[in-house]
């Protein structure tokens, strides 16, 4: 491994990177933009360079500022975090052709992934079984209707290309579907593809993801699963491992499965293959299904390195410096149960709109055994409208579920801060609700548990 | 009625403006988008009526409270 290190990105994850490097020897250097001159990722470096004005257009989903960036600085790899770039296989292949170690999967691994059509064809081709559903080229109106009809309804209808919850419209029955896929047509032009997939709808729904790395000898392993099913606005809020009611034969089928796909397109680094579960029933093999695979680190992985016991950004550089994975399949022990929360400045009393503003007091609890903070901002910081709101992440491990389920509520509660409003109390509160603790969730429940909450505050007022 | 303001919820980035001067909105139709945080918030008319002026540019930065169109009959 060669510093420095490029970290093209921000916030927490740019200070838990540079962490890594730091206790590894490596040289970091950071980007900021205007909005970001004085802000927490830059200090955790050891140099940094401007990469232009706010908005991420202008900077940190700049490919040339950045790769200009890495010139300047001599930098010798380049990791790109999760979001803004981590995803593109341009950025990727620029890297490459810019004489930089890019410490991410293949430009064609990317690629192969990148779209939720190719990404089901992959998986078909990999015997790994994907929500049942039609992502053909024929897009007349009256075969998709047709395909609709044959799957059953209700269905959801995606944009090929969509993202963020843009580009998908659920349908509950035949006579919604041709207003529904022209709506849902309108906002896939946007991605500049309006071809769109249809495929069956899980009601009540869990979402399970598993952690796979791979090496650039051919060796694949997985470390196990997380629950990410408590989400708002299809973004997740709390991620957990083990997932509840998951067994070890369970947990080695989706493992089969989460490799299989990972070598049938040649990935090389760390990746989650996402499942979509019926939270309707028991977990069962024959009731969990492949959506999408992220060929990045994901925002969660704090979790998998509670269990594991694990630096996946150390396995990240190391691989991508040639090396091979240091364990096998056999050597890897997963222990106690780790949960997380992502702490956010937005209002749940408000449908979680956004609270941008000058944080004037901070206070996070002391990390500590079993409990570990990856912080992004401090106090006095100024959060713009430009990026996340996410400012830290509170990952409580225990031996049991319940111990880190109520030592991860306490850490929330304790949290203070002035100047904005943060997701803390509202999450501690939803961690200790009877669904939670008894696992009986699906990805309907904070919007519940939300609109409970207000209904109640009205009642009692 | 004579005109009255519209404000933005929220300081936000202006994205786009949806219905701009001369157009007849109904209550709660769309006038701009604004996006903060990776949120897409709509600031909607409170009244029918016709909007009137659009007193901010797409890119603009607006703060919470801020009138960015008004509304006139």
């Amino acid at each position: 491994m060669q510093g420095p290190v490029l970290i093209a990105n921000r916030g927490e994850i740019a200070c838990r990177i540079a962490a890594t490097c730091r206790r590894l020897g490596l040289s970091t250097v950071a980007v900021f933009s205007d909005a970001d001159a004085g802000a927490m990722h830059v200090a955790a470096a050891d140099a940094a360079e401007r990469i232009g004005p706010p908005s991420p257009r202008e900077s940190y989903l700049s490919i040339s500022a950045i790769i200009d960036a890495a010139r300047r600085s001599g930098a010798r790899m380049v990791h790109p975090g999760y979001g803004f770039l981590s995803e593109n296989p341009d950025f990727a292949g620029a890297c490459t052709d810019a004489g930089l170690v890019f410490i991410g999967p293949p430009e064609a691994a990317i690629r192969a992934m990148g779209g939720k059509a190719a990404a089901k064809a992959v998986a078909r081709r990999a015997g790994v079984p994907s929500a049942p559903g039609y992502e053909g080229e024929d897009q007349a109106p009256e075969r998709l209707a047709a395909e609709a009809a044959r799957i059953g309804f209700p269905v959801m209808i995606k944009a090929v290309a969509g993202g963020g919850g843009r580009g998908m419209r659920r349908v509950e029955a035949a006579e919604d579907f041709a207003a529904a896929l022209a709506a849902a047509q309108r906002e896939a032009a946007g991605f500049g593809d309006t071809r769109v997939l249809v495929e069956k709808l899980v009601a009540s729904a869990r979402h399970i993801e598993v952690q796979v790395f791979a090496d650039a000898h051919g060796n694949v392993l997985h470390l196990g699963e997380r629950d990410c099913t408590l989400q708002r606005r299809n973004q997740k809020l709390v991620e957990e491992s083990p997932a509840p009611g998951m067994d070890a034969a369970l947990r080695a089928e989706l493992g089969r499965r989460a490799v299989a796909l990972a070598r049938a397109v040649g990935y090389v680094g760390a990746g989650t293959v996402e499942f979509v579960a019926d939270a309707a029933a028991p977990l069962a093999a024959d009731r969990i299904w492949f959506i999408e695979m992220n060929t990045r680190l994901q925002v969660e992985h704090p979790v998998t390195e509670m269990v594991a016991g694990l630096d996946l950004v150390e396995w990240q550089l190391r691989v991508a410096a040639g090396e091979a994975l240091p364990l096998t399949q056999a050597q890897v022990r997963l222990e106690g149960h780790a949960i997380e929360a992502r702490l956010c400045a937005e209002d749940p009393a408000r449908n979680f709109l956004p609270s941008p503003g000058h944080l004037a007091m901070l206070d996070l609890p002391e990390p500590g055994p079993g409990l570990r903070i990856d912080a992004g901002v401090r106090a006095g910081d100024t959060l713009t409208p430009f990026y996340d709101p996410m400012i830290a992440k509170l990952i409580a491990h225990a031996p049991t579920r319940t111990e880190a389920l109520e030592r991860l509520a306490a850490a929330l509660d304790a949290v203070r801060a002035e100047g904005v409003r943060l997701n803390a109390g509202f999450l501690a509160r939803a961690l200790l609700s009877p669904e939670m603790r008894d696992g009986a969730v699906d990805t309907h429940f904070l919007d519940r548990f939300r609109l409970d909450e207000a209904a109640a505050t009205h009642g009692a007022a | 009625m004579a005109e009255s303001p519209v404000k933005a919820e929220i300081t936000a980035a202006v994205w786009k403006i949806e219905a701009g001067p001369g157009t007849r909105v109904a209550e709660g139709d769309a006038i701009l988008l604004l996006e903060s945080m990776k949120m897409e918030i709509p600031v909607a008319a409170p009244r029918s009526g016709r909007v009137k002026a659009v007193l901010v540019a797409e890119g603009d930065l607006v703060e919470e409270g801020q009138v960015v169109a008004t509304l006139e009959d």
